[in-house]
């Protein structure tokens, strides 16, 4: 039956998904439940809980105020913690209560900013989503209300004068936000610094992450990016906003892989955000422009490059359960690497990310069961495996967001050569 | 130590008040929550799994199943735990019913062996929806007539509306025992996640009795689960297991006895002899079973007074005037600790209590008049996000000051967290202490937590202590 799970576990939901994202921005996240909600996020969804102070709350919504719809309850509270605590912004995500008791975020959320004068959201996230459709929707509100204009006219025209007098403007590094990095989907092992890093390498400049190691100040300069990079799917919501707004196209994908050298799946995305990079670029100038899509989902597009390995093909199908962005740069990275074919299921929102036929959407255990039917090798957190036919090869690749703090200590950096080399060397 | 993500928190006024000052039974006003990272209570979760072989499903949706399914998870029992998510359209298709049916009936027939029993938690939105739960049940118990359901809830929502989520717990626990003979000769304690230990005062009575002492957490078998339904007296310590054990008075016919859990030791004479004329009263005919009860209380009583006395001299001779504080999670009367402790010289000057327990009224009364400065504060009022990092920035600057050792010995998690402190006891729920041992084991534990530093904060983050954890 759909809908239930004999033995595997539950992914993180949409409330602490908004909490993740907005954890290091400064502000105050207050999930309107009744309680124990607050103590799973800070026990099993944040791992940086202990050593960094976000204030992140809970209303300890009673049954007499939800049957009373005592919103003032809610607003003086949240307006006496501000008071003492002076967050940079006020966030509202709901539960399953407040969602039937048909809460209004937008309004409490407009009436706390009149009394308080601080920026306040409400996030209408119901408990009964998945984290990304959670953290998707805070980015997204981040992006609509701190990020300011750029300079850009007179960016441009600095960039003119210089290219007519020295060759600046062509050299001047592209700038890039990384869009939809919570440690629900890259925990704390150095993959936020290991993406930085590759972009940097690449040549680009990081103008803000979001929402891992930038401050709100860096958050509200994003605009003066020239492509965003979106590494999972909690990124997409901000980068709709960030082209709406701005004309900042986005590319989706996580770099893995370095195989085969200078064709590989990191030199592929590379590649493909500095042409998009190039394209705004051109655009700002008012020149032609040779692309027409705002957006570019490259890991769904980057496993068709490589040639088919009958050998390797002939080893079995490779599954690959978990959120779709690094689920498809992981598969890519392996049929680069290996020529094997890969199967993506996904257990999460893919928030309108493409998938491959192949690939599935399989939210619940009865869905995943019958496609890991046919696959010889299984990647997947290790909760997981209790599901998986024990003549498969199972490789875990734990996740925060399903398995929270139990595997950390396993999870490789995907992004560097030794990373991938410990899933790969596994089996694969 | 926290990291500072907004410098405009940078002084932030841990809250607290005097306790000559403080109201009863709720000194702080109520508003957003923090939660600390310590974690070492027990959860539903944890309690549900002492039922051997039992398995639990709970039916609600994904933010809600999250933190009970990683607490199964990190207690290595997810082939005992299975869940039904409950979806957004669940709500407009008015088929919450079917969907804990149909969810609970499609696991059962899934699972490798048939459980004797299942523990079915519905939530919050069940309540507000106004679920029929006694069809469902009416209808999983035709299905299965050979499994023992029991209805168990998951919501915190009716938190101040009747009895507590940790009191329907601590009652659920024994819904599934069937009514048997009472044996005279056997007794169960209840309502505990952790085992009495077997030098309490309590567990040294019952044997030295002679009488068969039940206990869930010793049960490894349903079978063995069921043999508590024989006994003839359930006593309960904790003041959450209360309504329960009345209930499992009134359905299965043995007598409940709560015996008070207590630091003071008039009270623990007290509450002990009435216990005695209760076993008396329902044990074994005969003047022989009651002459052995009295007689082994009477040298219990002894020995204890003794050694009370003396751990209270040895302690007191180690820790002197060191700080200490208590929070509520050690035992369930914080604030009787306090007054014993203050009473024999010891330098208490916080306890961390967000609400006083109504058992604590006397020693809340007495505190008040005798020592009016003893600091309370909240653990979840949401300021306290910022008292580690305020009491550490304090020590330190006062250790400047004095260039002296700056310690704190903390009872209890929370306190150690709070407090930023590797000196502490780590116990919760009381530790299965009762009696003079009760005494003597705390003293004990101080004496060891001054001497010795812990990992403080790998120990608190652990769920459930004293469960099996796989948190590597």
């Amino acid at each position: 039956m759909k809908q239930t799970a004999r033995i595997i576990s539950t992914y993180s939901a949409d409330v602490m998904g908004v909490c993740s994202a907005l954890f290091e921005l400064g502000g105050m996240t207050v999930m309107h439940d009744a309680s124990g909600c607050n103590s799973t996020y800070t026990t099993h969804d944040e791992p940086r809980w202990y050593d960094m102070d976000s204030m992140v709350f809970i209303s300890g919504l009673s049954e007499i105020e939800a049957i009373m719809g005592d919103d003032e309850k809610l607003i003086g509270d949240i307006c006496d913690a501000a008071s003492e605590l002076h967050p940079e912004f006020i966030a509202i995500a709901g539960s399953p209560i407040s969602a039937m008791t048909g809460f209004d975020y937008e309004a409490v959320a407009e009436v706390i900013e009149l009394r308080t004068g601080i920026p306040a959201f409400g996030f209408p996230t119901t408990g009964m989503n998945t984290y990304i459709h959670g953290a998707s929707m805070a980015l997204a509100g981040i992006a609509k209300r701190f990020v300011e204009e750029p300079e850009r006219k007179k960016q441009v025209n600095d960039r003119e004068q210089e290219s007519d007098s020295g060759d600046r403007g062509a050299s001047a590094p592209y700038k890039v936000n990384i869009l939809g990095l919570t440690p629900l989907d890259f925990s704390i092992v150095g993959m936020d610094r290991s993406i930085e890093h590759w972009l940097e390498d690449n040549g680009f400049e990081v103008v803000s992450k979001w929402a891992m190691g930038s401050s709100l100040d860096e958050i509200r300069s994003a605009a003066e990016a020239d492509v965003d990079l979106v590494v999972s799917a909690s990124g997409i919501g901000a980068a709709e906003v960030l082209y709406e707004r701005f004309g900042i196209p986005y590319i989706v994908g996580v770099p893995i892989g370095d195989q085969p050298a200078g064709q590989s799946p990191k030199a592929f995305l590379a590649s493909v955000l500095k042409k998009y990079a190039g394209n705004k670029r051109r655009k700002e100038r008012g020149e032609g422009s040779d692309l027409s899509n705002k957006c570019m989902n490259v890991m769904t597009d980057v496993s068709r490059m490589y040639p088919q390995n009958e050998e390797a093909i002939a080893k079995g199908t490779v599954a690959i359960i978990g959120e779709p962005v690094t689920s498809l740069a992981l598969a890519a990275a392996i049929e680069s690497g290996t020529g094997r074919n890969t199967k993506v299921l996904c257990a999460t929102e893919t928030m309108g990310i493409t998938l491959r036929p192949e690939d599935h959407v399989t939210p619940d255990e009865d869905d995943i069961i019958p496609e890991l039917a046919d696959a010889a090798v299984i990647i997947a957190d290790p909760l997981y495996q209790p599901i998986c036919p024990p003549e498969a090869k199972f490789i875990a690749l734990p996740s925060e967001a399903f398995s929270g703090r139990i595997f950390r200590t396993d999870i490789p950096d995907l992004i560097t050569e030794e990373g991938l080399a410990a899933i790969l060397n596994k089996g694969v | 130590m926290l990291k500072r993500i907004n410098e405009k928190t940078e002084s932030t006024v841990i809250p607290g008040v005097r306790i000559a000052d403080a109201a009863f039974p709720a000194p702080f006003r109520s508003g957003l929550e923090y939660s600390s990272p310590a974690r070492g209570t027990w959860n539903i979760v944890h309690t549900g799994m002492l039922i051997p072989e039992a398995h639990q499903i709970y039916v609600c949706g994904a933010g809600c199943l999250r933190g009970v399914v990683l607490t199964a998870a990190e207690m290595g029992t997810m082939d005992r735990f299975s869940t039904v998510a409950i979806r957004e359209n669940n709500l407009l298709d008015g088929d919450m019913e079917d969907l804990v049916i149909e969810g609970v009936s499609d696991i059962i027939g899934k699972l490798p062996k048939r459980p004797p029993a299942v523990l079915v938690f519905t939530s919050c939105i069940h309540h507000f929806t106004g679920v029929d739960l006694d069809m469902i049940y009416a209808r999983l118990r035709e299905r299965f007539p050979d499994i023992d359901f029991a209805d168990c809830y998951m919501n915190p929502i009716m938190r101040k509306s009747g009895l507590t989520p940790d009191q329907l717990m601590r009652s659920r626990l024994y819904m599934p025992l069937h009514e048997r003979p009472i044996n005279s000769s056997s007794v169960a304690i209840i309502g505990n996640d952790l085992a009495a230990q077997s030098d309490s005062d309590l567990v040294r009575l019952l044997k030295a009795s002679g009488l068969r002492i039940h206990e869930i957490t010793s049960c490894k078998t349903y079978e063995e689960y069921q043999e508590m339904a024989e006994s003839s007296v359930y006593i309960s310590y904790n003041p959450d297991a209360v309504p329960g054990g009345n209930m499992l008075s009134d359905r299965l016919g043995g007598r409940h006895h709560y015996l008070k859990f207590s630091f003071d030791q008039g009270e623990i004479d007290e509450e002990f002899d009435k216990l005695a004329e209760t076993l008396i009263a329902s044990g074994p005919a005969g003047e022989d079973f009651a002459v052995r009860v009295r007689n082994a209380l009477s040298e219990i009583r002894e020995e204890g007074r003794s050694a009370a006395e003396q751990a209270v001299k040895e302690t007191y001779a180690l820790i002197g005037d060191t700080p200490v504080t208590i929070d509520y999670t050690f035992c369930p009367r914080p604030l009787g600790l306090a007054r014993f402790l203050l009473d024999n010289g010891f330098n208490v000057k916080k306890v961390y209590v967000d609400g006083i327990p109504a058992a604590d009224k006397p020693s809340f009364d007495y505190l008040q008049e005798h020592y009016p400065d003893l600091m309370l504060h909240p653990t979840v009022h949401a300021s306290m996000r910022f008292a580690a990092a305020e009491n550490t920035a304090h020590a330190e600057r006062n250790e400047a000051q004095s260039s002296g050792r700056a310690q704190v010995l903390a009872i209890g998690q929370k306190a150690a967290y709070f407090e930023n402190t590797k000196h502490f006891v780590n116990v919760v729920e009381g530790g299965g202490m009762n009696g003079y041992e009760a005494i003597v084991r705390t003293l004990g534990l101080m004496k060891e937590a001054y001497l010795e530093e812990k990992p403080m904060r790998d120990l608190v983050q652990v769920k459930g202590l004293g469960c099996e954890v796989c948190v590597r």
